[in-house]
């Protein structure tokens, strides 16, 4: 999967999961020693627990959760996987601290939407605004209010994340 | 005007980015005095390169050493280390602990790394174990870390404070693993979420530092950012001991303002375990004893230290391990491993057939040394136990105190830890 700019408009099929989805659930320990090729790291996305994901899921999808998405682990493999797999975004009720970080650095958009879980289901097609904090189930036709991004988060995920944005602020060309 | 009344959080914080106070929900830009990293080092550098600065910001607070998988299980993670030896070299990283070493978050505090006042960012979730000495001490992601080494800084949104006042003292065999334990059942996996937890009250003072790090390093298993215990002057003379390097110690306003206080009396808190697959799946031990077994792990970032090994071998002590069950042992450091062996608990455990590993991670983290096939099961000092964590998506992880595990490999069985048990 090629690496895209993320966008502040982004529409996707939703791939469902639950509370407490872990970081070693999402990229198992035993692949740790990948540090390098992130193309690598995506071939091994929820591997050991939920091996549909890969047989199943497609590039654009948007992974929709319920509550502690991404706890345990600070391994950034969790949230490199997913947005090199081509998971557009992760919309979930709340997110463990490290991986919400993790994603925002990377440049994977991560939406905290109260009850999403009940309100949008697996094979969904969703439409998420995330400049505003609005996801709309085009489905269902329902919209639900999310939480606005801080400006300063926002800026980091439409620079590209935190790499791309650091090098602008030190003035870093080449 | 009399400045605002502030949670340690806050305060250092506030030092941090050289502010007179800080609020909950504020971003703040804090400048770093401590940057560590293990292996995943190696994730750091290439996003260093990508960031395109030649030098690090300054090799004397950055902190590079291998724990997770040490010696090298395959070739990749030989790579690995390789690149990290010459990039320490390159940049003249001066605190760079190669395998000999052990866990990162015992050799912080056995090298004066981890001190009162200061901020203390990690790649590794337990690095909220440094909260026990009164360092804001959180873990982070290798990006951002590449982001510490290039510019000293890092964004931290002030977290909310929680108060947990703990007073009584423990029943013979009952820790800090079990209190730890007891208050992640209460509070959930996300209870502490975003949340700075401050440990204070008399059984808290009368805890050595090891346990006071149990509190703080599984902390993390409730979402906490970070997990202090009130500094005392136990810290202060640990510390001192351990470094030359001043520090100003931060101390909680009396009236500060935390969104939550809990009350624990430990008097008669029992020894506790978490059931497979969450850590807040708590339950006593009596609720899951007879649970046959078939590895025994003490060690970990979380229970490895030389009052684990004591508790261990007292127990283990011309004993024999059921002979159904591997018992793996890892000291947390060469040091503990040494202190260790004078102390004769290496002979103990040896005697009783305990196989010792050298120190660090082992296969808490499942990349090797002593995995789980499908079916088995395993009570663990560890910190995790998430389905397929040690091994096989099949197989099953206890989490107990080193006291429980130790009783529990004698019997073959998950097993309460009094001397009547056996």
């Amino acid at each position: 999967m090629k690496e895209t700019k993320p966008s502040f408009r982004i529409v996707g099929r939703v791939y469902a999961f639950g509370n407490d989805i872990n970081t070693d659930i999402i990229y198992p320990g035993k692949y740790l020693s990948i540090t390098t090729d992130r193309e690598e790291m995506a071939r091994h996305c929820f591997e050991a627990v939920y091996p549909d994901f890969l047989k199943t899921a497609q590039p654009g999808d948007i992974i929709v959760a319920g509550r502690n998405f991404g706890c345990g682990s600070s391994r950034e493999q969790a949230a490199t996987c997913l947005k090199y797999f081509g998971v557009s975004a992760v919309v979930a009720e709340s997110f463990a601290r490290i991986f919400y970080r993790n994603a925002i650095n990377l440049g994977l958009p991560v939406i905290i939407a109260p009850m999403i879980s009940h309100k949008v289901h697996h094979g969904d097609t969703i439409e998420i605004d995330v400049e505003n904090g609005i996801v709309k189930n085009i489905t269902t036709k329902e919209t639900i209010q999310a939480a606005k991004l801080p400006a300063f988060v926002l800026q980091l995920i439409s620079d590209g994340g935190l790499i791309p944005y650091l090098r602008k602020k030190l003035g870093i060309t080449q | 005007m009399k400045r605002k009344a502030q949670t340690m959080a806050e305060k250092i914080l506030a030092r941090s980015a050289n502010k007179e106070t800080t609020e909950p929900h504020e971003i703040v830009m804090a400048q770093v005095d401590v940057a560590m990293s293990h292996e995943n080092a190696d994730v750091v550098l290439r996003s260093f390169r990508d960031i395109g600065v030649p030098k690090v910001w300054d090799n004397t607070k950055i902190v590079i050493l291998f724990d997770h998988r040490i010696p090298a299980e395959s070739e990749k993670t030989a790579i690995t280390h390789k690149r990290i030896r010459e990039f320490v070299r390159e940049q003249n990283i001066t605190h760079f602990y190669d395998l000999k070493h052990g866990i990162c978050h015992q050799i912080l505090s056995e090298f004066g790394l981890c001190r009162p006042g200061e901020v203390l960012v990690g790649t590794d979730s337990h690095t909220t174990t440094h909260g026990a000495f009164g360092t804001f001490a959180t873990g982070i992601g290798a990006t951002e870390m590449a982001g510490v080494w290039a510019t000293g800084e890092l964004w931290l949104k002030v977290p909310e404070s929680m108060k947990i006042e703990v007073t009584g003292s423990f029943q013979n065999y009952v820790s800090a693993k079990d209190l730890i334990l007891h208050i992640i059942g209460m509070l959930g996996a996300d209870g502490a979420d975003y949340m700075a937890v401050e440990f204070h009250g008399a059984a808290i003072k009368s805890m050595s530092i090891a346990s006071r790090m149990v509190l703080s390093n599984l902390s993390m298993e409730m979402g906490a950012k970070v997990a202090f215990v009130v500094p005392d002057e136990k810290t202060i003379s640990y510390v001192k001991k351990h470094t030359d390097k001043k520090f100003k110690t931060i101390l909680p306003d009396n009236d500060a303002h935390y969104v939550r206080t809990l009350n624990i009396d430990i008097t008669n808190l029992e020894s506790h375990v978490a059931c497979p697959h969450a850590v807040d799946n708590v339950k006593p031990v009596r609720d899951v004893q007879g649970v046959k077994i078939d590895q025994a792990l003490i060690g970990s970032c979380t229970n490895g230290r030389i009052e684990d090994l004591e508790v261990a071998a007292r127990i283990l002590d011309g004993h024999e391990v059921h002979p159904h069950v591997r018992l793996l042992v890892i000291p947390a450091s060469r040091k503990v491993y040494l202190d260790a062996i004078k102390k004769g608990y290496i002979e103990s455990i040896v005697k009783a057939g305990g196989i010792v590993l050298n120190p660090g991670c082992g296969p808490c983290l499942g990349a090797h040394q002593g995995l789980l096939a499908p079916g088995e099961v395993c009570i663990s000092t560890t910190n995790r136990n998430f389905k397929g964590r040690m091994g096989s998506a099949e197989s099953f992880v206890y989490l107990a105190s080193p006291a429980t595990v130790a009783f529990s490999a004698r019997a073959g069985e998950i097993t309460v830890p009094r001397k009547e048990s056996l």
